[in-house]
């Protein structure tokens, strides 16, 4: 590293790299009024009471904020990798027998269901991409990413995460309203033109969602189709992670194919666990799961395409009537949509 | 026999993620055994004996938890190696946020829940700074975009730590903790001459010793007065 603590002063420093200002906010470091000097001159002259009340370490902190500059550098060097690719190799059944298949791979833009009776190992699967398996999980599936296995400090690097997850029991926790929530999303993904993309994800979710929602609405007031048309228009655009792990998306107030549709158009690879027929004949393959291993990869048929459009519009006049419950009318035989 | 310290707020799923990883321990036939460190209750080690496995635990009662899980970590050692343990798991109370009883050379583990607030992280100082992993749990039910935030808030905490996302209800995440927690080439054999990796709270006014009346006059040894600015 080229940085040498010893000669740059803290302000210069701040100036450098402006992220340092959260490191020394958030170990409780007094900065303020030291800015000309270094970080050793600054532990040399500041009181001793001041570093045991905020419980700081001297040299714990040092190392750290070199490892904090290193760690935020690598987010900036690896923004977008332009292709992903990944490969899985077969592992064992719950019973000890091999996965029949040869190998497995998933392209960007892609969107593979997956199927099976509760327990039957799609979360082992979906956690033996999560951590790229490297024949070191009970399965002893290898997976590689970009063909390649990773090495230990990358399947452990929070930054590296392969995996982004939305589920049904998802929710927002924070008091913040959704222009507060994008910004800070936007703030620590440290994105350029954040404005731009805040304004992109919000216009999304509107798409997606079924009913309006404005920027001042606090996030944990937006209904349930809100929250995940948010979720997913936030996790597409704002998210660095290449896969997109769904589980379940519920059939109300979202448009299930807009949000399918706005992952792929973000080049994710979307994995989607379901029940739900519709969803299951929306991937492009689908793996079936039993007894913990792949039974089958399944490309979706022409004859199922067309059993999918039957199903869609049966799922079109379930919403019709319930809008027209929910406005007070009257539900009647032989009615036009 | 290697050893790990889990520490943790209340309410974080300490104890949940431990019993995940055992069961991954116990899979791969190593010899696990627990030690549960609390102040006045605990059901935890009944949990743990469901896994038929050596437990014991600790009460501290009338002193700080951790204090108590410092004066009391040697005898605790020599009892994970009668029990011919591969493993000695330590679990703390986690009352109270300044404090953390790492030792050096043990690895030690943070536990930290996505639900407990953005500036957590920030607020528990020594017990998350000077962890080696943090494990983050309760992430299945906040959003991806919550979990980001909060993780990139751990890291502005303690950039060295390994933080790994566990669930702690399927146990998702917990057998990658437990191999990273383990290593068979590591053995903690004496505690002697070992230090803890922070000094722990400083005490010793007339209310650790027993003192319940209120008042200046009945107030001595470590007193600090809060600051609430001039007087009019």
């Amino acid at each position: 590293m080229s940085l040498d603590l010893k000669k740059i002063s803290i302000g210069d420093l701040i100036v450098k790299h402006p992220f340092v200002k959260d490191f020394f906010e958030n170990q409780l470091v007094p900065y303020q009024g030291y800015e000309t000097k270094t970080i050793y001159e600054f532990f040399s002259v500041i009181d001793y009471e001041v570093i045991e009340e905020n419980a700081i370490n001297e040299d714990l902190f040092i190392s750290g904020l070199i490892d904090y500059i290193d760690l935020m550098n690598s987010y900036f060097v690896k923004e977008k990798e332009t292709e992903i690719k990944i490969t899985i190799y077969p592992g064992y059944y719950k019973d000890g027998t091999m996965e029949k298949f040869e190998k497995l791979e998933f392209h960007k833009g892609e969107v593979i269901s997956i199927v099976g009776p509760t327990g039957s190992g799609k979360s082992r699967l979906l956690a033996d991409i999560e951590w790229a398996a490297n024949m070191d999980t009970p399965t002893k599936r290898k997976v590689l990413i970009n063909g390649r296995a990773l090495e230990p400090h990358e399947r452990f690097s929070a930054s590296n995460k392969l995996v982004a997850q939305l589920s049904q029991n998802m929710n927002f926790v924070m008091d913040l309203s959704v222009i507060e929530f994008l910004d800070l999303h936007a703030t620590s993904r440290m994105v350029e033109d954040k404005d731009v993309i805040i304004e992109k994800i919000f216009i999304k979710a509107n798409e997606l969602a079924g009913e309006v929602f404005s920027k001042d609405t606090p996030i944990t007031e937006l209904s349930g189709g809100q929250s995940r048309a948010l979720m997913i228009a936030d996790t597409a655009i704002l998210s660095s992670s290449p896969i997109i792990l769904i589980d379940e998306i519920e059939n109300a107030g979202i448009d299930r194919k807009k949000a399918l549709d706005l992952l792929v158009k973000e080049d994710k690879i979307v994995l989607m666990s379901t029940h739900d027929p519709i969803l299951a004949l929306m991937g492009d393959r689908r793996i079936v799961i039993n007894n913990g291993g792949i039974e089958k990869i399944i490309e979706v048929t022409k004859e199922e395409r067309s059993i999918l459009s039957e199903l869609e519009e049966l799922d079109k006049k379930l919403m019709s009537y319930r809008n027209k419950l929910r406005y007070g009318k009257i539900l009647k035989y032989e009615e036009e949509l | 026999m290697d050893m790990i310290t889990f520490s943790g707020p209340p309410s974080s799923g300490k104890t949940s993620i431990i019993m995940k990883t055992i069961e991954s321990f116990i899979r791969r036939e190593i010899k696990v055994g627990v030690v549960k460190f609390d102040c006045l209750f605990t059901d935890d080690d009944l949990f743990y004996q469901k896994l038929n496995i050596p437990v014991r635990k600790g009460l501290s009662g009338s002193l700080c938890p951790d204090h108590y899980f410092v004066s009391n970590i040697e005898e605790v050692l020599d009892w994970g190696k009668e029990q011919n343990l591969d493993i000695l798991i330590t679990e703390s109370a986690g009352l109270c946020n300044r404090c953390s009883p790492y030792i050096n050379d043990v690895k030690a583990v943070c536990v930290i829940d996505n639900l407990s607030g953005i500036n957590t992280p920030k607020k528990i100082g020594p017990m998350l700074k000077s962890a080696d992993i943090v494990v983050v749990t309760k992430g299945d039910i906040v959003s991806q975009a919550e979990r980001e935030v909060f993780t990139m808030k751990i890291e502005s905490v303690n950039p060295k730590a390994t933080i790994l996302h566990v669930n702690g209800l399927n146990g998702q995440g917990a057998y990658e903790l437990s191999t990273i927690v383990y290593d068979d080439k590591h053995h903690i054999d004496s505690l002697e001459g070992k230090k803890l990796r922070y000094p722990m709270p400083a005490a010793v006014c007339s209310y650790c010793l027993g003192e319940t009346r209120i008042g200046k006059k009945h107030q001595m040894g470590n007193i600090r007065k809060i600051d609430l600015g001039e007087k009019l």
